[in-house]
């Protein structure tokens, strides 16, 4: 047996016979009355719990660990070490997991048990619980390296193991969660006839608008607006990137600016701005009504408002990627056409265009994810227009509470999103669209057709205008009375979010935002290297090693992309808040929602990198005596820079500017930044919300240059100066 | 060298990915201290077969020993052998003195140490002063030193090349081939050197194993591979030779008389049985004269080139088309000469398995 295999066999014993097994709330180990729970009581360690008869189910345990230990006392290697690994892993795990479900915090949930064995309970699992699961798992990886798997090497199959477990854990396992609480009533009993009386709901489906005023159901609602946003914000997309690559336009830079901020902008706060604009006492309302007598309306609020809002935020995603489609296509191709008598127009509509369609076929696909996820921009602006995201809150949260609903609705949610991403994942996924190459193409791409040129600066110019102007009201909006009412400068919201107190014990931070921007930051901070990690070590498997089933572990991986965030917040509060894993409530749930729904871009951005990276480093350091861990550190590590930093600062941002997921997950000890505004945004607090999300953004910058300095620059002499760069990694 | 060299020895190991079969029942020795070429055409699986060796891929099926130990299932950073990549593979964030200095490094050799270690071979392939440089700020003659250097830091048991001197022009591969061939025979090491250029194989090796679809096509030394190769493959392989058909006549103890068109010539008849053969005569044993001696076949010269030390002539004849090279270019055959065209002593062999 390996050392590492030995040191989690003792881990694992650790972890049985000494931890507390189940979660103690409220108790620390520091206390008496912890002491006096310990190792008998609510904080005892599996093994005397399970042997005193007192939790019966924990015994079996036991038995892989014994043999485990046999394994351990005999010592030296031997060639049947690794069956008997894998066995204690795969043993004690399924016993775990059965042990784990088969009872929760009011019983067995399996009544027939209940009647056989008499009432049982437990509570969530504990530290000790914890490791020992982890250290089955580990052994079980180590078993399996053991009998040749990936190479024999223990690492890989342990990064494996791991991601693999956390991604069942935390990714499908939710969602399992809303599958099966779709089909029973809000008394947890199966009543699969509520499903299709819920699913089947004129709210849902009803067409009452085509041929009535009355409105149609939520369902169709949801999908228009994403067809139309995702249609909108691909041909925006592509106007800025031709502006951008085949037009002389000047001011290059503000487009950057412009595909850069919204990134760092939490979603909703475009909404905010919009209605401090357009609202019934925004500013453009205002001016209309005192010079034109237009009447004050809310037509903002409603489908016009939700669709405007969107395209703002969204566009620079389809920018971005459409600005590497452009650069893609080869000038030559265009020149070949050229040079075989083709108009500019002709070359544009028969060679250009159609080069693109992957491209755009990609670019609309994530319009119309992003716009079906988002849950801000129509939670503050959608009025009477309800779309899926916002539905499901309110089924969650609302008087009804109906937790079935909101299973329902997050199912019908789930198939358009997982539809749109398994159509992009196998129809475009394989295709890949020509790339520059290093090779100099030294052909020069032909401007556009001069129609072509109008239609694009009559679109995008007008576009960056009403972009900028939004940031704008962002930026002044915190620092006057009321936008659209009162102009006088004022610095008061500032002091209510952000007053320091000067007291006799100190320095007081008296502002009421204090306490989420601190919660914020701290859960953003250790979330984003933990995302950065858990993506890059995928796409550290995706990209170096071979192993059986790798399609489908990357299409595991990349999952989470499509679950909007909504559903995950629904299906978390189904899955952790009750035992085996009780973390609703805790800053543990926030930080955990956040890595895995920000670690696909970890795994795109490591993935590229590394592909860039001769694979024959790796294998030169694996000859020279160095582990794969080793390896990794020292030789993928330093080489991946560029990918760490892209990912930490995606990972970081998302965390300070998410709101859909989160809304759920929030507790009054843990409120983040985005929930707190959202919150003063209903009480009609704008001039509050506003200059805290200014203040984020001002965070955020900060932010991206610590991570930049932290991380550094990689180095690799003067000859490289074109050392590989890695894309933007936005989408 | 303090640790003795060891063997390699592969017992019909089969590597397979998939459906494709990249190394099929194969089975050979490498002496220990001697220096083995694997050649073959593209894709034959010599790549395949040098990562089976150090642990970089792992066997469908046989056993690997290095140095009498079974190390089929050890994984790569467990097996004494270091390689010695294409692409040379140079960390390229390290200096040349931290990219040598890896391997004691990882392997918690004391900084110190591992530097004086890292500076003892860099001196044994010329390379002292260079140590601060990064990769990419060295030629390409030098990179390739660095990565031998780096491969011999540790002493390993067997050293790996896979196609080391791809990279560089003619004059440099000459000169490295022999610096390698020199640090080869000086340290004693067992290597496994991996090429597809026959005369570089021929020029370092104490042994080819010459590779062809997946299988060994033959093993032996140079000189028997090229004088007695026993495939048409290895014959065309090693060295260019005209294959003929030909007939063994008669067999008399290891010789039989064969007969080529008009011609009868003696030679060992290496266990042909009698009737249809094939024969491989080398360009060189292919000896072109304007008087007819007697038992000479006519030709007719149907192309010239002239190569600086010798002429290439193709020869059109009644046993086929013949390849022929001569030493003599002072008086050159014009295209369309008749010529007659007998067997030197040397140089034609019976190819069995034809
Ligand atoms: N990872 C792989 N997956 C599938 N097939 C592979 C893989 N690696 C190699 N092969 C196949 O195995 C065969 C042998 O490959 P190998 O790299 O050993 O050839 P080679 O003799 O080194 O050729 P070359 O001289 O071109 O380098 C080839 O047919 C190749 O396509
Ligand atoms: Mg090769």
């Amino acid at each position: 047996m390996t050392r590492s295999a030995a040191l989690w066999l003792v881990l694992g014993g650790i972890g049985y016979a000494i931890l507390p097994w189940y979660l103690v709330e409220g108790l620390s180990p520091l206390s008496a009355k912890w002491w006096a729970s310990y190792p008998f009581g609510n904080a005892g360690s599996g093994l005397f719990l399970g042997w005193s008869g007192d939790r019966w189910w924990l015994g079996p345990t036991f038995l892989p660990l014994l043999v485990g230990a046999a394994l351990l006392v005999r010592g030296g290697r031997r060639p049947e070490d690794g069956r008997w690994l894998t066995w204690i892993g795969a043993a004690g795990l399924v016993w775990m997991v059965i042990a784990g479900f088969a009872i929760d915090h009011r019983n067995w949930t399996i009544d027939l048990f209940a009647e056989w064995f008499g009432p049982e309970k437990q509570a969530g699992m504990g530290y000790g619980a914890f490791a020992t699961a982890l250290a089955f798992l580990m052994v079980l990886a180590h078993g399996l390296a053991a009998r040749g798997f990936c190479r024999s090497d223990a690492f890989v199959v342990s990064a494996i193991a791991l991601v693999l477990g956390l991604v069942l854990l935390f990714v499908f396992f939710p969602i399992a969660q809303i599958l099966v609480s779709a089909v029973e009533d809000n008394n947890g009993h199966f009543a699969p006839g509520i499903f299709f009386v819920k699913f089947f709901d004129r709210s849902v489906w009803g067409l009452d608008c085509v041929y009535s005023n009355l409105r149609c159901g939520v369902a169709w609602n949801t999908l228009f607006l994403a067809v139309v946003v995702g249609v909108g914000t691909t041909v925006l997309g592509l106007a800025f990137a031709l502006i951008a690559l085949r037009t002389r336009f000047q001011a290059k830079g503000v487009l950057r600016a412009l595909t850069i901020l919204p990134i760092i902008t939490p979603p909703f706060v475009i909404g905010l701005a919009l209605i401090l604009l357009f609202g019934r006492s925004g500013a453009v309302t205002g001016l209309l009504f005192e010079w034109f007598d237009v009447p004050r309306t809310r037509w903002i609020y409603g489908f016009t408002g939700v669709f405007i809002a969107q395209m703002l935020a969204f566009t620079p995603i389809a920018f971005l990627v459409l600005i590497g489609v452009v650069q893609g296509i080869s000038p030559s191709l265009e020149e070949a056409s050229q040079t075989l008598r083709a108009s500019r127009w002709t070359t544009f509509r028969t060679v250009s265009l159609p080069l693109m369609r992957p491209g755009l076929a990609n670019a609309f696909l994530l319009g119309f994810v992003e716009s079906m996820a988002d849950f801000g921009n129509p939670l503050v602006l959608g009025g009477n227009y309800e779309v899926l995201s916002t539905k499901i809150f309110f089924a969650v949260v609302g008087a009804a509470h109906d937790q079935s609903r909101a299973a329902v609705l997050s199912i019908v949610l789930l198939t358009f999103t997982l539809g749109a991403f398994y159509a992009q994942y196998r129809w475009l996924g394989n295709r890949s669209y020509t790339t520059v190459t290093g090779k100099g193409d030294s052909g020069l791409p032909v401007p556009m057709p001069k129609r072509m040129a109008w239609l694009c600066y009559g679109t995008a110019i007008p576009w960056a205008m009403f972009t900028a102007v939004i940031y704008v009201v962002i930026l002044v909006g915190g620092f006057v009375k009321t936008m659209g009412r009162d102009y006088t400068p004022t610095l008061q919201h500032y002091i209510t979010g952000f007053g320091i107190e000067q007291t006799s014990r100190g320095l007081y931070f008296a502002g009421s935002a204090w306490d989420s921007l601190w919660t914020t930051i701290k859960v953003a901070a250790v979330a984003a290297p933990l995302t950065a990690i858990v993506g890059l070590l995928t796409a550290y498997l995706l990209a170096r090693q071979r192993f059986v089933g790798k399609r489908s572990f990357e299409f595991i991986t990349m999952l989470s992309f499509a679950i909007p965030g909504t559903v995950v917040g629904v299906s978390y509060i189904l899955a952790f808040n009750v035992p085996p894993i009780e973390i609703t409530g805790t800053g543990l749930i926030l930080v955990i929602c956040f890595i895995f729904r920000n670690m696909p871009v970890g795994v795109r951005a490591g993935i590229a990198t590394m592909s860039q990276i001769d694979r024959s480093l790796d294998e030169a350091s694996l000859t020279l005596g160095a582990r794969s861990f080793t390896t990794v550190r020292r030789v993928i590590l330093p080489l991946l820079r560029p990918a760490v930093v892209a990912s930490l600062v995606y990972a970081f941002v998302r965390a300070m500017t998410a709101v859909s997921a989160i809304i759920f997950l929030v507790s009054a000890q843990y409120n983040m930044a985005t929930a707190y505004i959202v919150g003063r945004v209903e009480a009609g607090e704008f001039g509050l919300a506003i200059a805290y999300s200014s203040v984020l953004i001002v965070v955020m910058l900060l932010a991206i240059l610590v991570i930049q300095l932290l991380v550094g620059e990689r180095r690799l002499g003067r000859r490289t100066a074109a050392a590989p760069v890695l894309q933007a990694a936005g989408g | 060298m303090t640790k003795p060299a060891a063997a390699v020895e592969f017992r019909s190991v089969t590597k397979r990915y998939g459906p494709v079969t990249a190394v099929n029942a194969v089975s050979f020795v490498i002496d220990p201290g001697t220096l083995v070429t694997l050649l073959g055409p593209s894709g034959c699986g010599k790549t395949t077969t040098l990562r089976l060796i150090a642990g970089l891929e792992l066997a469908s099926e046989g056993q690997i020993l290095i140095g009498q130990r079974d190390v089929t299932k050890l994984s790569a950073a467990d097996r004494d052998v270091s390689m010695v990549f294409q692409s040379y593979a140079l960390f390229p964030h390290m200096t040349v003195a931290e990219n040598v200095a890896y391997g004691p490094s990882v392997s918690g050799t004391p900084k110190a140490e591992a530097q004086a270690m890292a500076a003892e071979k860099l001196a044994l392939v010329g390379l002292s002063g260079l140590e601060k440089r990064l990769p990419s700020e060295l030629s390409g003659g030098q990179q390739q030193r660095v990565a031998v250097a780096r491969a011999l830091v540790l002493e390993p048991q067997v050293l790996l090349f896979d196609e080391p001197l791809s990279n560089l022009d003619a004059k440099l591969r000459r000169r490295v081939r022999d610096d390698i061939r020199e640090l080869q025979q000086k340290l004693n090491l067992t290597v496994a050197y991996v090429t597809h250029d026959q005369e570089e194989a021929l020029a370092v090796s104490d042994r080819i194993i010459v590779m062809s679809n997946a299988a060994i096509a033959q093993t032996g030394r140079p000189r028997d591979l090229y004088e007695a190769p026993n495939s048409v493959f290895v014959a065309d392989f090693i060295g260019d030779a005209n294959l003929l058909a030909a007939e063994l006549l008669t067999r008399q103890g290891d010789l039989g008389r064969i007969r080529l068109g008009g011609l009868e010539i003696t030679l060992p008849h290496r266990n042909v049985s009698t009737g249809a053969i094939r024969l491989a005569v080398r360009p060189e044993s292919v000896l072109l004269d304007q008087r007819s001696p007697p038992g000479a076949i006519e030709g007719r010269i149907t192309k010239a080139a002239y190569l600086g030390t010798h002429m290439e002539y193709t020869v059109a004849s009644p046993v086929g088309d013949l390849f022929s090279i001569d030493h003599r270019t002072g008086a050159p055959y014009a295209v369309g000469t008749t010529v007659w065209i007998t067997l030197a002593a040397h140089g034609a062999v019976v190819v069995p398995n034809a």
